[in-house]
């Protein structure tokens, strides 16, 4: 049986918990000298870890380890603007995918390592695109801004990928990153938008194994695409709460997919205090809480956009308090991976070996 | 006017890299001299006190004093400068 990692990205640093039957687990860490750890990813191909940080005293950089964690390595060589006024405050998404790495910032820009994250360039700002004038402005942000929020490289496709602008939308590039469309249509916004492909405030994007199926949780609600973000049908219905941060597709069937209800309010914990994954199977027809071994009682957890993850073997969350829960059986029923870690921002699984 | 100043570094800074001591002499006429001098020794240094990786401002949570004074990247060294490199403020 391979070894399965959960990378866990937290304000304090990188977590690497390890389990050979995923139910012991051993944490290790905290790495990358406990900088802010946005995201992280392993790359089967190059087999290392990568993590996106960014230090309120040193700024940001990308961490590397080619030893599963044992040692690391960072660099910020071309992670930086170098025209127009823009500032990198942080590197907020990664991913690694066709012997690429990516990286995106606030302000909102995409880089680039073709060396396996020794080396950075900037790929695009998106120049052009509807918003491209506005969304840099501090004065529109909110606190925490994370600029290209997201990430999502297409498995198979080297020169297609989508990624996120927070408060903006969803833009697709089909040429490696030279040319761009907004993804946006029919999605809702509770909000005046100057322009109607943009204006919308996408929270997370998952790809079902279809490669064609999309599933998105927008700020305001769950949606659904059948032909790859062209078009999107919002599927709220039977959801304790429109707002939420992450999501998770199933890794083989497309119509399954997972998100945790927030409160929308100042608070964003999961309702009541009683903490609970929510799952469809038909799409997002119809919606099934699964609570089963999850707290019931004073849990007002959250959970953030990257705070999900699956893989063949099970789902995992972490939550913004730092406890770990994780399932082996769809989500049917949890158990709590790590208790007492600093608040996590994301959660990644790996197998390995 | 030039000369060698004694610097003192954060921990944060240091751990990044592996052979930085606490504690530099840097022959150089300004800050932003010092830190370029320290930056062809550690590449990659001045990136991590400056933004952008440029010598034209220090980052926001870093605090550079001369002597006890709070300086800025054009203050000029001397001979026996202390400068004190801080790492300030960033919440719990």
């Amino acid at each position: 049986m391979p070894t399965t990692l959960l990378l866990v990205g937290t304000r304090k640093g990188l977590f690497v918990l390890e389990s050979e039957d995923r139910r012991d687990w051993q944490v290790r860490g905290p790495y990358c000298e406990s900088w802010p750890i946005y995201r992280a990813v392993y790359d089967p191909d190059a087999g290392t870890i990568f993590a996106a940080a960014a230090s309120e005293w040193h700024g940001a950089a990308v961490w590397r380890s080619s030893d599963l964690g044992e040692t690391w390595e960072w660099s910020s060589e071309g992670l930086s603007y170098t025209d127009d006024g823009l500032k990198l405050s942080k590197v907020s998404s990664l991913a690694a995918a066709h012997g690429r790495v990516f990286v995106g910032a606030e302000a909102a820009g995409l880089f680039e390592s073709r060396d396996g994250g020794v080396t950075w360039s900037l790929l695009t700002t998106l120049d052009g695109q509807p918003g491209r004038g506005s969304w840099n402005d501090p004065d529109k942000q909110p606190p925490g801004h994370l600029g290209l929020s997201a990430i999502l490289p297409h498995p198979d496709d080297p020169s297609r990928f989508w990624v996120i602008v927070q408060g903006y939308g969803i833009f697709e590039t089909t040429d490696g990153g030279e040319s761009w469309t907004p993804r946006n249509r029919g999605l809702r916004a509770d909000w005046p938008r100057e322009d109607p492909e943009i204006g919308f405030c996408v929270h997370k994007l998952v790809l079902a194994p279809d490669r064609e199926r999309m599933y998105q949780q927008n700020h305001v609600g769950m949606h659904r695409s059948d032909d790859g973000g062209k078009s999107w049908t919002e599927i709220t219905d039977g959801l304790p709460s429109e707002f939420g941060f992450p999501a998770a597709a199933h890794p083989h069937d497309r119509d399954t997919f997972y998100v945790i209800p927030v409160d929308p309010g100042h608070g964003r914990t999961m309702p009541d205090g009683q903490a609970a994954v929510w799952r469809t199977r038909d799409a997002g027809s119809t919606w099934q809480r699964l609570d089963d071994g999850l707290p019931q009682r004073n849990a007002y957890l959250g959970v953030l956009r990257e705070g999900m993850t699956i893989d063949e073997g099970g789902l995992y969350f972490g939550t913004s308090t730092g406890q770990i829960f994780g399932s082996v059986d769809d989500g049917d029923s949890w158990s709590e991976v790590a208790s007492y870690l600093p608040g996590i921002w994301s959660v990644e699984v790996a197998s390995v070996g | 006017m030039s000369g060698v100043a004694d610097v003192h570094l954060p921990s944060t800074l240091t751990a990044l890299f592996g052979d930085l001591p606490r504690r530099v002499d840097v022959d150089a006429p300004t800050v932003a001299d010092a830190i370029a001098r320290l930056d062809e020794r550690w590449p990659g240094l001045r990136d991590r006190l400056c933004e952008n990786g440029s010598a034209t401002s220090l980052r926001r949570h870093i605090h550079v004093y001369v002597d006890r004074e709070r300086a800025e990247l054009d203050t000029a060294l001397v001979a026996g400068s202390r400068v004190d490199v801080i790492a300030a403020i960033s919440g719990g």
